[in-house]
């Protein structure tokens, strides 16, 4: 062992280096925080800055007295070690406290006063803010609400499963893009509010400075004034669950006109959908909603088969609940059947409240389509119009 | 027993053999030996359960495991590194040490000595448990919250939770006995003339740490339980449906957790000066400074919690308040820095393996402890805070700061404890291949940080994966390094040179006059240390 370790020891270091050599040759390496484009995200690249070379600065000074020391200091060279054990005198006491002002100086005025403001701004979301954005963290999605506008959507991960596991090649946006951006105007000063259904999620855009976290139960804010049109892409950056690394957030800032006409067009949308919620849905409608549906919302845990993951995530395929009568025989909702699962969740556990989020179109596919997949066969069906009845 | 052979058996040997010996000790040595065996072997089991995580982040994409399992494994591997392997071996030090060098001829609560230990095996087999019961059909697996078992997610996990909750309480329960021996040893059994700042530094960094525990680890055991009685019993402490509040669980988990980071780190800072001193031929310098700077690190510790969750919407003074309060810290610590490179100032050195890890300790940390200084503020905090360079800077301080820690403190004792001396060359290549790879493994990290890779996540966009490649094959070079320092420690324990008594040229202190392997009782007359 002891003769194979050296020839060992130089493997290892030669497969280091190749890696090394080979990696910076092909990649682009980033060694900061991507280009800003807030004015807190400007702000804090320039302090991060300012202060990666305070204490770069601090690091060589202090260890190029240690590495002198070892190398003048050396019993090899013959050095004979001093018997001091403490500062002896006025100016050796002088020379101690030196470092200590200094450090001080560098705590609480370089370093403490910039942080002091950029706090300060940092937490002021309401002075002068233009609009408001809601943001709901739920396993595993974004909602975003515009309260202006009455505008709000889900927003999911698009990138396909066969990427992931390695059927497919990745493709430039893998993990970071979804169906639905958030749509932002350019230049104005955005107040975030931010909450959860069901577990703590964080918010977080690295190109806007902004982290925030989204918490049950509560309501958390920050804001952005975003500089230039573009996309922009971050994550969910608190652990949620299984598909914590599958709910990016991606925003789309746009100039003012643009994000007017993006803001009727989503609202004639919107329209259009509350209006199908009156009247009435054939089965195969129902169904293909159903299934769309599902695959965005449900898929997730119970699994694209109605499988599920048990025990955390039970199977649909066979469930009691699913299985169960649809509603009382005078329309009503039955305490822990299917409906009252799917619109109320069940505390405690991944099962949201889904009527916060669905509309009754969505809410009523989706119960239709769970009840007639997978092997269920209840040959029911339930309307958008019962739906909202019920809530 | 036989009372013919015991009648034999002289004052030095009358205690079981075998399996026995060990179950029923209530000597020092042999339980330190037993927390150092049970930190070494934990500290390969934590490690392999990384190496898992490294592997499947080798490459963007989901490879070998379900994101269910990788956040089993990144929890349960931050839970043994702290409870199971460094927190025992720090255990095990005091054990060994702390009598010799108070001249005490054994702890003071022996039994619960011994009790203190054999909680810890069950303990950890519970935390593990899960793993295998998962295997036979029973519950989804480990704990999946990752360590922080942040409310409301650890209220919806399954069984690995609760198996976690208990080990936690179990571990808290050794931790707890194990700081009231060290308290009282150290308090009541100091040979005479011995004043409380003449006792060795190494004495003083586990009196402020064993303190340390013994305010925080209840606070810890009253948030899991709570959290229990969420999950099971309808409280809602962490539910605001019912008047609870999420984040009132982060305040009990880091009113803990920050202190913690001390508890790991002060018995290291307390054995730094010893080295030192030892491989520079010259006395420790600052004594006292460094004694109240321990002190006020304690302090200080049990003050800047929240910093831990800066983005979770703290009120703007609390923000203030812990930045600030985090920020002075770094005042006590500069002065540890400044006393462990002047007492090498002008002094005779020469670099065995413990003077290599010392040193190469001591620059590791500081860049844990520089970025420690940019993590207090808020501003910056928002970008770094939930992102690799959090993982890079705490590896810096745990790793870097606590397990080479350790691994000097095993260079140094290990003739002292064995008798024998162990293999230079070998030590010697031990500490540079960690060294490199444990930046090739965590240097890295710094940049994904920065470029915005979020922790705890088991696949990545792809303008990541040249980092983590890296980061990987670094951290399967360091994982199979401290293979070198196992076989080092077994060889060193079955045979090798001789160590004198004193083992280095320059070593000061009472633990050095007793011979090397020490006798079985410590101090049976004690010493007494000359005024002055």
């Amino acid at each position: 062992m002891s003769q194979t370790a050296p020839r060992l020891q130089a493997r290892l270091l030669a497969a280091l280096g190749l890696v090394f050599a080979s990696g910076s040759a092909l990649a682009d390496f980033t060694w900061n925080f991507p280009k800003p484009v807030t004015p807190i995200g400007r702000d804090t690249l320039s302090m991060h800055n300012q202060f990666m070379i305070i204490i770069t600065v601090l690091f060589v000074v202090v260890f190029a007295i240690m590495v002198y020391s070892m190398i003048a200091h050396r019993k090899s060279i013959g050095a004979e070690p001093a018997r001091f054990s403490g500062p002896r005198g006025a100016l050796q006491w002088f020379w101690v406290l030196v470092p200590f002002a200094i450090l001080l100086f560098i705590d609480f005025v370089l370093m403490g006063i910039p942080a002091f403001h950029a706090v300060i701004d940092m937490e002021d979301t309401r002075t002068k803010a233009d609009m408001v954005l809601k943001v709901t963290g739920m396993q595993w999605k974004w909602q975003y609400e515009y309260p202006d506008s009455g505008i709000k959507y889900i927003s999911t991960l698009t990138t396909p499963r066969e990427q992931i596991e390695g059927k497919e090649a990745k493709g430039e946006h893998y993990l970071l893009e979804v169906d639905n951006p958030v749509v932002l105007p350019v230049g104005k000063k955005v107040r975030i509010l931010l909450t959860s259904t069901d577990v703590i999620h964080t918010w977080w855009v690295p190109q806007f400075g902004v982290k925030r976290d989204a918490i049950p139960g509560f309501l958390r804010e920050t804001w952005v004034r975003i500089e230039e049109p573009g996309i922009y892409r971050g994550q969910c950056a608190e652990l949620c669950g299984k598909d914590h690394g599958f709910m990016p957030v991606v925003v789309k800032a746009v100039p003012e006109a643009e994000y007017v006409a993006w803001v009727d067009k989503k609202k004639t949308e919107l329209a259009a959908a509350a209006a199908s919620g009156d009247r009435t849905w054939t089965r195969d409608e129902l169904m293909a909603h159903g299934k769309e549906t599902y695959d965005k919302i449900c898929a997730a845990c119970h699994q694209a088969t109605g499988q599920g993951l048990p025990p955390a995530f039970p199977a649909l395929a066979g469930s009691k609940i699913v299985n169960g009568p649809l509603l009382s025989p005078d329309g009503k909702l039955i305490p822990d059947s299917h409906v009252d699962r799917v619109m109320n969740g069940k505390a405690g556990t991944a099962m949201q409240a889904f009527k916060t989020t669905l509309s009754d179109a969505d809410l009523a596919a989706v119960i239709t389509y769970e009840r007639n997949s997978f092997g269920n066969t209840k040959g029911d069906m339930i309307q958008p119009a019962q739906i909202k009845a019920l809530r | 027993m036989n009372t013919a052979s015991h009648a034999l058996d002289h004052h030095d040997g009358h205690h079981p053999t075998g399996l026995l010996r060990w179950l029923t000790t209530t000597n020092h040595k042999d339980i330190g030996t037993m927390y150092l065996s049970f930190s070494l072997l934990m500290f390969f089991v934590g490690g392999a359960m990384i190496l898992g995580v490294r592997a499947e982040l080798f490459q963007p994409g989901l490879q070998l495991m379900k994101p269910e399992f990788f956040n089993q494994l990144i929890g349960v591997h931050a839970l043994v590194m702290i409870f199971a392997a460094l927190m025992p071996a720090a255990t095990g030090f005091a054990n060994w040490m702390i009598p010799l060098m108070i001249g005490a001829p054994d702890m003071a609560l022996p039994r619960l000595n011994n009790w203190g230990f054999w909680l810890l095996p069950p303990a950890a087999l519970l935390l593990t448990m899960p793993f295998f019961l998962a295997l036979f059909g029973i519950g989804d697996g480990a704990v999946a919250t990752g360590w922080t078992l942040y409310a409301p997610l650890s209220v919806q996990g399954g069984i690995g939770v609760d198996f976690a909750i208990f080990s936690i309480h179990i571990l808290g329960i050794s931790s707890i006995m194990g700081s009231i021996n060290i308290i009282a040893t150290i308090l009541n059994m100091r040979a005479p003339g011995m004043t409380l700042m003449k006792m060795p530094l190494f004495c003083w960094g586990w009196l402020v740490t064993a303190v340390l525990l013994i305010i925080t680890l209840p606070v810890l055991a009253g948030g899991v339980t709570m959290l229990l009685t969420d999950r099971h019993f309808g409280t809602h402490f962490f539910n605001a449906a019912g008047g609870g509040d999420p984040i009132l669980f982060q305040h009990l988990f880091w009113f803990f957790g920050h202190p913690e980071v001390y508890i790991l780190l002060l018995p290291v800072w307390g054995l730094m000066p010893h080295v030192l001193s030892t491989f520079t031929r010259k006395p420790i310098y600052g004594h006292t400074a460094q004694v109240w700077s321990f002190v006020a690190i304690g302090v200080l510790g049990l003050i800047v919690w929240a910093h831990h969750f800066l983005t979770s919407g703290l009120p703007v003074p609390a923000l203030l308040y812990f930045m600030y309060s985090t920020m002075s810290i770094s005042l006590p610590l500069a002065v540890l820095f400044f006393c462990w490179i002047a007492t090498m100032w002008r002094g005779a050195m020469s670099f065995e393996t413990p003077m290599l890890f010392a040193l190469g300790f001591i620059v590791l940390f500081g860049i844990a402890g520089l970025t420690g200084l940019v993590l207090a503020d808020v501003a910056a905090d928002a970008q770094y805070h939930h992102s690799y360079f959090v993982v890079a800077h705490f590896h810096y301080a745990l790793f870097a700061g606590g397990i080479m820690g350790v691994m000097t403190g095993v260079y140094y004792w290990l003739p002292k404890w064995t008798g024998h001396m162990y293999s230079e060359k070998l030590g010697k290549l031990h500490f540079w291949l960690t060294v490199i790879s444990f930046n090739f493994t965590f240097m890295p990290q710094f940049f994904l940080g920065l470029a915005g890779m979020p922790r705890r996540i088991p696949d990545y966009a792809l303008q990541f994966a040249e980092f983590n490649a890296i980061s990987t094959v670094g951290a399967f070079a360091l994982g199979l390094s401290q293979l070198i320092f196992a076989y080092n420690v077994w060889r060193c324990v079955k045979g090798g040179d001789k160590a004198t008594d004193r083992v280095w040229e320059g070593t000061e202190g009472l633990e050095w006059e007793l011979s090397s392997p020490p006798p079985h009782h410590s101090w049976e007359t004690q010493p007494v240390i000359k005024a002055g």
